[in-house]
């Protein structure tokens, strides 16, 4: 049954069940998880929304990687020092933002970002600047962190789970000895002796902490693949431990892999902040979201601004994250999902249709 | 069993006995103690640096020196621990049994209140699943997921207590205060109980007004200012809690819990005068634990007289609701000693603090003030901590439960025709729990290790404030101290969380 008769079928209002009727219908596993994505339409946002804002903020900048310069859109670097504007502020406050959203019926002048959009700080550098470069190394450590556990966690799950016995043993009594050092306590005293390494370097020691709860869990499904039919089958038509691991078991496990991922990135943003706001992770003069808040709070009352546009972009990110994970756990795990409400159930639409349907 | 758990603890010890040994070298390596004194001009530098050499062992190399540490530490086990002393010759042990009543008035609130209404909210979002409450509460917590706790903190110094404290000096609800509370609530209400189109309106309206008139009644008899219950209220509202838990405990219908439940509520304005007595007399600790024995007592009497045959449930819900009318009499009293409080030199008619624990100018002696003071202290810290892990709770409870009720043993259970009360309350809810329980004990664990963030905005000095403090200022015995107590519970409590899982769920084996 195609889409245009699917429209107009009457059980259509039934979204889940003819996407559950569609899995009969030769769609490949991956085709099914990228339709129940993109129904969730706060998480497409939020994908479409993420996209953005890194492609926004890693523009905006100069960038040096190795031999590869980039000039950025944005006028002012983190380094420049422009004059202090201090014309038309409120409460005689220094460098206050020229960003301007309110159209010119409303208050006379009209939409435009002016010199400093988002002000500027306490020796006059370029705040938007700042903000943009603390955008991108939050985003750059969280995929850091993010890429390290996954890896991490999920080889000792699945080395754990899948053989068993005493390697078992020894990978989980590790990951206990992992999990009693706190990732915030570790960042603290590597940081405080050598925090100056930079930000890649925070990124990757905490990701080497952040793997456990994840190879736990796959750990948890992995032992339970294990034991399934087509395990066996393929053992029994002889495949190797590695083909089982990689073709098999996997695949199945990836959902569980990639949400956790998700969630563990969002937490992973604000560890960051956390550890810059305590002095232990980004070290200035480099910049970072946290850090900006920590060095500005006290300078809430008089310059808001200072306070507002590192959270705010630390907000939108984490959010983001947070939306996609919801949508890819619904994509992959759609078990909380096809419960059918009392409004469902009252619906004119008899159940049995659903039922002739799907033969 | 026995076996499993001894095993356990063994590999437990032998954890914690590595990742103190690595911890304690990572630690030494960090920074150097005497650094300050080394650069220092005064004139008995040199000698200070001897006594703090000698003190804390610092010619002796540290793998060597966590050997000491730990030679302190075994002493537990001939009933003689000994944590070492800080950097300022005061034993570490003193030091921390001072910071862990700070800390855990500090989570502790927060952490049972975000349990309490995360737990609440994640099944009603899950009874509504897909419904715009639904959403919104996803909306809401993901966005709370995404909240740097110090910048919440800051938010909520300069927004909530400076707007509140304004409000409690001049105790006046405004028109545009009045009416978008009424809105708010409405909403609330309307999107909770949710139903056909009309009934969503006349819930609104009907939540609307009374939020609106209740608060105009209480701006007109300017109960703002003298806040109390008094007998008739708490007569009032322990009949609505009577109702309320025999409700959800047992069913409108089950006649003697509803009868047991509302002697309770009558009991309350009778025993309201006497109680007032014994709280007046400032609080003798001796006379709550008693309090508290007589009530239950009571309400187990009660429920003797009221059931003859299944008593369970019904004394179930006579001491669920014996007990919160007394929390209503431990409300009223707050309630009673707030006017007194405020005028207070040492408050001065601003009551919500932004920083420190305790109020410092507040004369000792009265036991309810200092119980108020205390509790006033907690207001922002617990609110800004209950945001962050609220959430969490939320998306949890909702999770389990919308799994719970996919199950087949719930479908049986609403095939037999039981009440939908009775599906949700004893066969979905209970299972929802028991993942439950074993994160909540983890968490609980968790609280001593203290929120070092919270307790940095808000100036309170608590075991995070003790670990930073041991870090910045390179004190070994003192960051170990915490760093053990807080893994050796966090360790264990995995234990535990391990062994309830098992013992709640027969699905589930351990040891094997």
């Amino acid at each position: 049954m195609g889409k245009k008769s699917n429209a107009m079928d009457p059980t259509a209002d039934f979204s889940d069940h003819s996407i559950a009727n569609l899995e009969t219908k030769g769609l490949s596993q991956g085709q099914i998880v990228r339709r129940r994505f993109i129904r969730h339409r706060a998480a497409v946002g939020s994908l479409f929304l993420l996209g953005s804002i890194i492609i926004f903020v890693f523009s905006a900048l100069n960038l040096h990687i190795l031999f590869f310069h980039y000039h950025g859109w944005w006028k002012y670097s983190t380094t420049d020092l422009p004059e202090l504007m201090y014309k038309n502020c409120p409460n005689d406050s220094i460098g206050c933002p020229t960003l301007d959203v309110i159209p010119k019926f409303i208050d006379g002048t009209g939409v435009g970002l002016g010199a400093h959009p988002f002000g500027q700080d306490d020796i006059g550098r370029d705040y938007f600047a700042l903000v943009m470069r603390g955008a991108q190394r939050s985003i750059l450590v969280m995929f850091i962190i993010g890429i390290i556990a996954a890896v991490i966690g999920t080889v000792i799950g699945a080395i754990a789970g899948f053989f068993r016995g005493w390697v078992d043993a020894v990978l989980m009594r590790f990951t206990d000895f992992i999990i009693t050092i706190p990732s915030i306590i570790i960042g603290s005293v590597i940081g405080f002796h050598f925090g100056n390494l930079g930000v890649m370097f925070l990124a990757f020691y905490l990701g080497m902490f952040s793997w456990t709860g994840l190879s736990r869990l796959v750990r948890g499904e992995f032992l339970s693949l294990r034991e399934r039919e087509f395990v066996d089958a393929a053992r029994v038509a002889g495949a190797s431990n590695r083909r089982i691991i990689f073709k098999h078991i996997l695949p199945n496990a990836v959902g569980v892999i990639i949400v956790s991922v998700t969630l563990l990135m969002s937490g992973a943003i604000l560890l960051e902040t956390a550890l810059s706001y305590l002095g232990f992770g980004v070290i200035p003069p480099d910049v970072s979201l946290g850090l900006l808040i920590s060095q500005y709070q006290d300078a809430f009352t008089t310059r808001p601004w200072l306070f507002w546009y590192p959270g705010i972009f630390i907000i939108i990110i984490a959010l983001c994250v947070n939306f996609i994970g919801d949508g890819l756990r619904d994509a992959f795990d759609p078990r909380q999902r096809a419960r059918l409400t009392k409004r469902m159930r009252t619906r004119k639409v008899p159940l049995e249709n659903q039922g002739a349907k799907s033969e | 069993m026995f076996a499993y758990i001894m095993r356990r603890l063994g590999v437990l010890f032998v954890i914690l006995f590595g990742s103190s040994f690595i911890l304690y070298n990572l630690a030494a390596i960090s920074g150097d103690p005497l650094e300050a004194l080394r650069t220092s001009s005064a004139p008995n530098a040199k000698q200070q640096m001897l006594v703090l050499t000698r003190s804390l062992h610092l010619n002796i190399p540290p793998p060597i020196r966590y050997f000491i540490w730990l030679k302190g530490i075994l002493g537990v086990f001939i009933g003689h621990i000994d944590f070492g002393m800080t950097r300022n010759a005061q034993p570490v042990a003193t030091s921390i049994s001072a910071a862990i009543p700070v800390t855990i008035r500090l989570v502790a609130g927060a952490t049972f209140v975000a349990i309490l209404l995360g737990i609440t909210m994640g099944i009603v979002t899950a009874l509504r699943q897909y419904s715009r409450f639904d959403y919104f509460m996803t909306f809401v917590s993901f966005l709370m997921f995404s909240l740097p706790i110090f910048w919440v903190a800051v938010l909520l110094k300069q927004y909530l207590a400076i707007t509140f404290n304004n409000f409690l000096s001049h105790p006046t609800v405004t028109p545009g205060w009045l009416i978008g509370l009424s809105i708010a609530s409405g909403i609330f209400w309307a999107a909770v109980i949710s139903g056909s189109r009309k009934r969503v309106w006349s819930i609104f309206v009907a939540a609307a007004s009374s939020t609106g008139i209740f608060l105009e009644i209480l701006s007109i008899t300017k109960w703002f200012i003298h806040p109390g219950l008094g007998p008739v209220i708490i007569l009032g509202a322990g009949i609505g809690v009577a109702f309320a838990i025999t409700q959800l405990s047992t069913g409108i219908s089950h006649r003697p819990a509803l009868k047991a439940a509302l002697v309770m509520a009558a009991m309350g304005p009778v025993v309201y005068y006497p109680v007032q007595y014994i709280f007046n007399t400032n609080g003798r600790l001796i006379s709550f634990p008693l309090l508290v024995l007589v009530t239950i007592g009571f309400a187990v009497a009660i429920s003797f007289y009221f059931a003859k045959i299944d008593r369970g449930p019904v004394i179930r819900t006579a001491v669920l609701t014996a007990s919160l009318i007394g929390i209503l009499l431990i409300v009223d009293k707050f309630m009673q000693t707030w006017r007194p409080y405020m005028e207070t030199d040492a408050v001065n008619y601003r009551p919500i603090p932004t920083v420190s624990q305790a109020n410092s100018l507040l004369a000792p002696g009265n036991y309810w003030f200092t119980a108020l003071d205390i509790l006033v202290h907690m207001f922002l810290p617990t609110i800004a901590l209950t945001l962050i892990s609220f959430a969490g709770y939320t998306r949890y409870s909702r999770g389990t439960l919308l799994d719970v009720l996919n199950q087949d043993y719930i479908r049986t259970a609403r095939a037999k025709g039981l009440t939908e009360r009775t599906v949700i309350m004893r066969h979905a809810f209970r299972n929802t729990m028991i993942p439950l329980t074993t994160i909540i004990v983890v968490d609980i664990a968790g609280i001593i290790g203290g929120a070092i963030i919270t307790e940095r905005v808000f100036g309170w000095v608590g075991m995070g404030t003790l670990f930073n403090q041991a870090l910045t200022s390179f004190d070994l015995n003192l960051l170990m101290g915490v760093f053990l107590l807080t893994s050796f519970l966090t360790v264990f409590a995995n234990l535990v969380a391990d062994l309830l899982y098992s013992a709640l769920d027969p699905r589930i084996r351990v040891g094997g």
